[in-house]
């Protein structure tokens, strides 16, 4: 497995995981600056590097730079209508992914297009959505939805996104189901006599309130999770969206976090 | 029971396990030790067999969760923690000595001694909720004594972290707890209130000074649930000399409404710790139970008072600090009292729940035995009472919101300092230091009350308009009158 390579036995090892980009250069930066700064060694990616932002090119060629040094990525909804016109979006994504099409160039393009629905990780399983049927791109927003999820894995711990809300949850030996809403920059332990799914926030569009950008922090030898927030100029990046033409809803939401 | 796998002499993860200790109902404890560890230690070990309850799996998951995260003389060190995949165990430190358990033989204690007990686990209770955990199971066996005095808190199986996913509650419908001790909002599944331990404390105390549990032993569902609506016999009807000070505060403990209680642990500690300042309602009087008209309103028409979306726990503990004001009254009416006061007012008006304890400090001599009498036979420590009560009326606070203290010290910095320590104060509000030569003097003062304050410090000025031509006479003018001058006058 690709891990091997990077944490070799017993050493502790910090991983960043960031989900929904959606085209924010101020938001990725912040965050991977802040997770740098936390000790990140590692990168994961789930999905959805475009759609909504105004910086499509810059964010698939960092995120492109990252996966040649290693960070792991899989695809998500918004990438995969770049290259397919079948994918359904909402009005408003739909306009920002035709625009999107004309912004990015053709290894670009062949980047998105060959990305996995799905990668495991050691005893990890990344994906963008419900991990019972990766290509319907089902959102995971309560317990039955997460136990569909963890009940089509093997995998302890499935990290997803998609829904642009933190949320934990996990099934015991008797599956039973908890669910939790994860506090920022609190560690929590993923015990190993359950199986775990961390739902992450959106690095690029925050829904729950909080306009920060979100992303995970993973300790692989404590098994900590910690779900962190990175401020980041949403001044620039909403004036970014407006000046390319895009939906201004799309702009005003970033404040909001909705 | 399932038989041990762990036997005295056998090593696990270079812990060599020695004596067993105790057999519990979710788990077993065994005394262990490690090469180069000069701390007592525990190992306490989960009882997951066939046939065993399954809380106990999740309430050991909780305790490995929540222990590691707890510091302080309060709970017992947690050294290590270990998987459910190979061995679980959570080695800590061990206290030594009984737990409050073997006390019950000789209840009912005195009344000082059952203070005494409810001042030391309050003020455990309060350490512990300020770092986000919820007991739940407060009882004589989960409570021992170290040495120096302080309550250690045992066993956080039951427990509720404000910030980690709460396993029992999603898990079990049935609320789990301890019957005697367990609270009204328990029974109906809430976990998230701090004021169920205060609930559980006020059995307690009950119990211990009159040594009769107040709801009953019985362990069926139905029988607790009557706590729900049915309040216990005061004590004065079973003691006709408890106190009633110590009545208020055990009854207030057990208010089944929770709003009713305490707000924290720390207004508890406080009122036990000083029962000359408990205001006595008509709780510290009653001699009966209350009318079967109210517990029938209680029993049917429970959505009259329960109610509410829960705020965290650190915003509750937030939400009712104790604010200590140091007034110094020595030099006679100060500009810098009245603004003390209108920085107490601003504080005190925007949340309900904080009280204010004013303080003095009556300056002793170094060497001098100082006579309690003034020159013209006063009571000087009565006379600063009363004049503290007469600083604060203006802020017109209702009674169980202020107390007044005199601290009789040679040094009032750290007079000030233990107060504020002994009393979990939140905040402290202080003059600063006059521009006088007697203000210098005494600058230091809240100089180190700053640097060595538990807490948050306020360091009040009066405006500085109108005070700059202050003409130093006037400050040596009410310091020579000092000795002579109406006390309360400021």
């Amino acid at each position: 497995m690709q891990s091997d390579h990077y944490s070799p036995l017993g050493v502790a090892v910090l991983i960043a995981i960031f989900a929904d980009i959606h085209a924010n250069r101020q938001a990725l930066s912040a965050c991977l600056a802040q997770a740098r700064k936390h000790g990140a060694q590692r990168i994961v990616l789930l999905g959805d590097y475009v759609g909504y932002g105004a910086d499509p090119e810059w964010t698939v060629t960092t995120v492109m730079d990252l996966v040649d040094q290693g960070a792991l990525a899989v695809l998500g909804n918004h990438d995969n209508a770049v290259g397919d016109t079948r994918e359904h979006l909402n009005v408003e994504a739909q306009v920002a992914i035709e625009w999107t099409r004309g912004e990015l160039g053709l290894s670009q393009r062949r980047f998105l297009a060959d990305l996995p629905l799905t990668l495991e990780d050691d005893d990890r399983l990344l994906v963008h959505a419900d991990a019972s049927r990766p290509k319907s791109w089902n959102y995971v927003t309560n317990v039955a939805d997460a136990a569909r999820s963890i009940g089509a894995t093997s995998a302890l711990v499935t990290f997803c996104g998609h829904i642009h809300r933190p949320a934990l949850y996990c099934m015991s030996a008797t599956a039973k189901m908890t669910a939790f809403t994860p506090r920022a920059d609190v560690p929590v332990q993923l015990l190993p006599g359950r199986r775990w799914l961390a739902v992450l926030g959106s690095v690029g569009q925050p829904r729950d309130g909080n306009p920060a950008a979100s992303y995970v922090m993973l300790d692989t030898e404590r098994r900590e999770i910690t779900y962190c927030r990175a401020p980041y100029d949403v001044e620039q990046a909403a004036a970014q969206i407006r000046k390319k033409g895009l939906p201004t809803r799309l702009a005003e939401r970033l404040f909001l976090g909705k | 029971m399932v038989k041990p796998t762990l036997q005295t002499g056998s090593i696990v993860d270079g812990f060599r396990i020695g004596d067993f200790v105790h057999n519990g109902g979710m788990a077993t404890l065994w005394s262990v030790s490690r090469p180069g560890a000069t701390m007592p230690m525990l190992m306490k070990v989960p009882k997951i067999g066939e046939g065993e309850d399954p809380a106990a799996i999740v309430s050991f998951e909780m305790e490995q969760m929540i222990l590691p995260r707890l510091s302080g003389v309060h709970v017992p060190k947690c050294v290590s923690v270990g998987d459910f995949a190979v061995q679980p165990y959570i080695v800590m430190e061990r206290i030594d000595g009984p737990t409050l358990l073997a006390r019950v033989p000789d209840i009912p204690l005195p009344y000082a001694d059952v203070a005494e007990i409810g001042v030391k686990v309050a003020t455990a209770l309060d350490d512990l909720h300020r770092q986000h955990v919820i007991h739940l199971d407060v009882k004589p066996s989960n409570v021992m004594f170290r040495p120096a005095g302080e309550a250690v808190l045992l066993d956080f199986g039951l427990s509720h972290h404000d910030q980690l996913p709460d396993l029992m509650q999603a898990e079990f419908r049935l609320p789990f707890g301890t019957a005697p001790y367990m609270a009204p909002e328990q029974l109906l599944g809430v976990r998230n209130d701090p004021r169920s331990d205060l609930f559980a404390l006020g059995v307690l105390l009950y119990f211990f000074s009159t040594g009769v549990r107040p709801f009953g032993e019985s362990e069926t569902l139905r029988g607790m649930r009557r706590r729900l609506w049915r309040d216990p016999p005061p004590p004065r009807r079973l003691m006709p000399d408890y106190p009633p000070w110590l009545q208020e505060i055990v009854l207030r403990c057990i208010e089944i409404e929770p709003a009713w209680r305490y707000p924290t642990a720390a207004q508890l500690a406080f009122a036990l710790s000083h029962p000359s300042e408990v205001k006595l309602t008509a709780r510290s009087q009653r001699l009966k139970r209350d009318p079967w008209t109210t517990v029938l309103r209680r029993r049917f028409n429970r959505d009259l008072t329960w109610t509410r979306a829960e705020p965290a726990l650190a915003a509750k503990l937030a939400a009712a600090p104790i604010v200590a004001v140091a007034v110094d009254l020595a030099d006679g009416p100060a500009p810098v009292n009245d603004a003390l006061r209108v920085a107490a007012g601003r504080i005190l008006a925007t949340l309900p729940s904080a009280r204010l304890a004013c303080v003095n400090v009556l300056k002793q001599g170094r060497i001098t035995l100082d006579t309690t009498l003034d020159a013209h036979g006063h009571n000087k420590h009565i006379d600063r009472l009363v004049a503290l009560r007469h600083w604060a009326e203006p802020l017109k606070l209702e009674d169980h919101r202020l107390t007044v203290h005199v601290l009789e010290a040679i040094d009032p910095a750290s007079a000030i300092l233990e107060f504020a320590q002994a009393n979990r104060a939140d905040h402290i509000l202080i003059g600063a230091p006059q521009r006088s030569l007697l203000g210098r003097l005494l600058g230091g003062v809240s100089g180190r009350v700053v640097a060595e304050a538990p807490c948050t410090v306020t360091v009040v000025r009066p405006s500085r308009l109108g005070d700059q031509d202050e003409p130093p006479s006037q400050v040596q003018a009410s310091r020579d009158t000092r000795p002579d001058g109406p006390p309360g006058s400021s």
